[in-house]
């Protein structure tokens, strides 16, 4: 049976109660929305890209606590990163939160984002899990309309 | 009153299920629900989520079964003893539908796909017929998707406007601005008999006769009420009531249209095809008489027979004890649940029907709902169809408990316990 207390631990809670870099980016040169309309959240993600890197990001929305700490940890993880390296990222995030990832292997990368593991035991939840990752992807590659979840 | 505090664990209580008076064994009643004595993440399935779809009982699975086992033929056409039979079941169970709604006549109730089929076939019928450039379609503000986007389509193609009146912020219409919105353009009224979203019980009776001093005709989405409330579509007078079998404990896949004769009539034909003509040649088809004007193809016949069955079953039990105990029901979870700190509710009409929306502080629906899914209980959470009511309540949406006639005060307790887990988990 899988356990609440891993999907909703400690940390997704706390970055759902108080998200990081939560704000409209001033200096933002791309953006996307991001919408799940089994549910109604909806996020938008702004970039500051400076040639191949991400300078700032940051994210605005409702959403569930899950969509919510995603986005939240998403962005400090990305941030200063290179598209090829935020895209890799999301590759193993991807494969973190649908059960395809290893238990053992190599995590380390994944740093704090390893917390949503627990996701894989609640597969309608993905759903909310990659949302801001979707609406980032979006937003490098400069998608103009608004990228969903269905 | 009984707070959340002091219930008891759900497990430790007796399985004393007979209170509330019902006016019905409700013990025995819940064994006729095979999936009820199911398990749900090792807890006991406490299903709430009955306004999306109600559980079926034996009596209707044993009667889907017995068709495809024993009955199955092609109907009205065939001339074999299996054809003959088919054909008895399937307009047997028109007759049952029929007097449940107390149509006057069999004729008037069209088999469907379900309450969405039907009101597109009344938009695309007697709307494309009947509205024109300039002319209105007056819906409400507490339409579920199903209700809104027909008349949508329907407006665009004919240039006509889509008029919706408003809702309190206890979720009632308020009659006036019906009134006030009621006009020479109106040319169809729709509106729901009990809100998914909100539980209200509209004042049906009253629009129609409003709208009916204007000559408009009144189409009423049921498919919120025929599992709660007694309807006699005679006595409300109303033009179309349009429901859906599976909200019924009836299967998927089959509901019902009720048209006055002389409206269905006058109405071309939706769908062309088998069945609904009565000579074909490549100058001209004649149309079948009614019903089967409207019934085009071979029809969900299982779904038909299943139907009648149910409609069987909860008159064998009676609406006036299921709405009683239903009724007695929601009170006691709107007071339980209403009793926990952080709760509010989404509607809150005087004139309610089994539905229990709300919202616990700031957390999402969402989470609160896989973590009831954890407790073995089934609730909806998101818009529930019903967009424009969110956001007539500036939400995104709600969490919601839905009661049929096999529910009990215990699960409302294991409901309320639910909930407190879930404020535990986001303390």
């Amino acid at each position: 049976m899988p356990d609440l207390r891993e999907l909703y631990q400690e940390v997704i809670l706390e970055h759902s109660k108080a998200p990081r870099n939560y704000r409209e980016l001033a200096t933002a040169n791309h953006m996307a929305e991001g919408y799940n309309p089994l549910c109604g959240d909806h996020f938008t993600v702004y970039l500051d890209l400076e040639g191949d890197s991400i300078r700032d990001i940051s994210f605005q929305g409702s959403g569930c606590a899950i969509s919510k700490a995603s986005a939240s940890l998403m962005t400090q993880s990305v941030k200063g990163k290179t598209r090829a390296e935020a895209a890799r990222l999301f590759d193993q995030f991807h494969k973190l939160v649908t059960g395809q990832s290893p238990a053992n292997g190599n995590r380390a990368e994944l740093g704090k984002l390893a917390v949503f593991s627990g996701v894989s035991e609640f597969p309608v939840r993905v759903k909310c899990a990659t949302l801001a990752w979707h609406t980032l992807h979006a937003s490098l590659e400069e998608k103009q309309s608004t990228v969903s979840t269905e | 009153m009984t707070t959340a505090a002091k219930t008891l664990p759900r497990e430790s209580r007796p399985a004393d299920v007979r209170e509330g008076g019902a006016g019905f064994d409700l013990e025995k009643v819940r064994r006729d629900f095979p999936i009820l004595r199911q398990r749900v993440h090792g807890r006991t399935l406490v299903y709430l989520d009955n306004a999306a779809t109600s559980q079926k009982p034996q009596v209707v699975i044993d009667a889907i079964s017995r068709y495809y086992e024993r009955d199955n033929a092609n109907i009205h056409r065939g001339v074999h003893f299996l054809s003959e039979h088919a054909t008895e079941e399937f307009e047997g169970a028109r007759r049952t539908v029929q007097s449940f709604l107390n149509a006057a006549d069999a004729s008037e109730i069209i088999f469907v796909r379900g309450a969405t089929e039907a009101i597109n076939l009344v938009a695309q019928t007697y709307g494309r017929t009947n509205v024109h450039a300039g002319d209105e379609v007056l819906i409400t503000a507490m339409e579920h998707h199903s209700n809104i986007v027909p008349w949508q389509i329907l407006c665009e193609e004919k240039g006509a406007r889509l008029r919706v009146a408003p809702i309190s912020d206890s979720g009632e219409l308020l009659l006036e601005d019906v009134e006030n919105l009621l006009g020479p353009r109106t040319k169809i009224v729709a509106v729901t008999h009990v809100s998914n979203a909100l539980g209200t019980i509209t004042l049906v009776q009253r629009i129609i006769e409003m709208a009916h001093r204007g000559n408009i005709p009144v189409l009423v989405d049921g498919a919120q009420a025929v599992p709660h409330l007694k309807v006699d579509v005679q006595a409300l007078g109303c033009d179309f009531y349009v429901f859906s079998g599976h909200k019924l404990y009836g299967p998927t896949g089959v509901g019902v249209l009720y048209g006055k004769s002389a409206l269905l009539d006058a109405m071309p034909p939706y769908q062309g095809g088998g069945d609904m003509i009565s000579s074909v040649t490549f100058e001209k088809t004649i149309y079948n008489k009614l019903p089967y004007k409207f019934e085009a193809g071979t029809p969900h016949v299982a779904g038909a027979i299943g139907l009648g069955a149910a409609i069987d079953y909860v008159n064998g039990l009676g609406m006036d004890n299921i709405a009683a105990h239903e009724h007695e029901l929601l009170a006691y979870a709107t007071e339980t649940v209403s009793a926990i700190p952080g709760i509010r509710l989404i509607g809150t009409a005087r004139e309610k029907a089994s539905v229990l929306s709300f919202l616990l502080d700031s957390i999402h629906p969402h989470d609160i709902g896989t973590i009831l899914d954890q407790e073995g209980i089934a609730i909806r959470t998101g818009h529930h169809c019903a967009q424009p009511v969110m956001q007539r309540f500036g939400i995104a949406a709600t969490a919601r408990g839905s009661f049929a006639l096999y529910n009990t005060r215990e699960e409302v307790d294991a409901l309320v316990e639910g909930i407190q887990k879930v404020r535990e988990v986001f303390a």
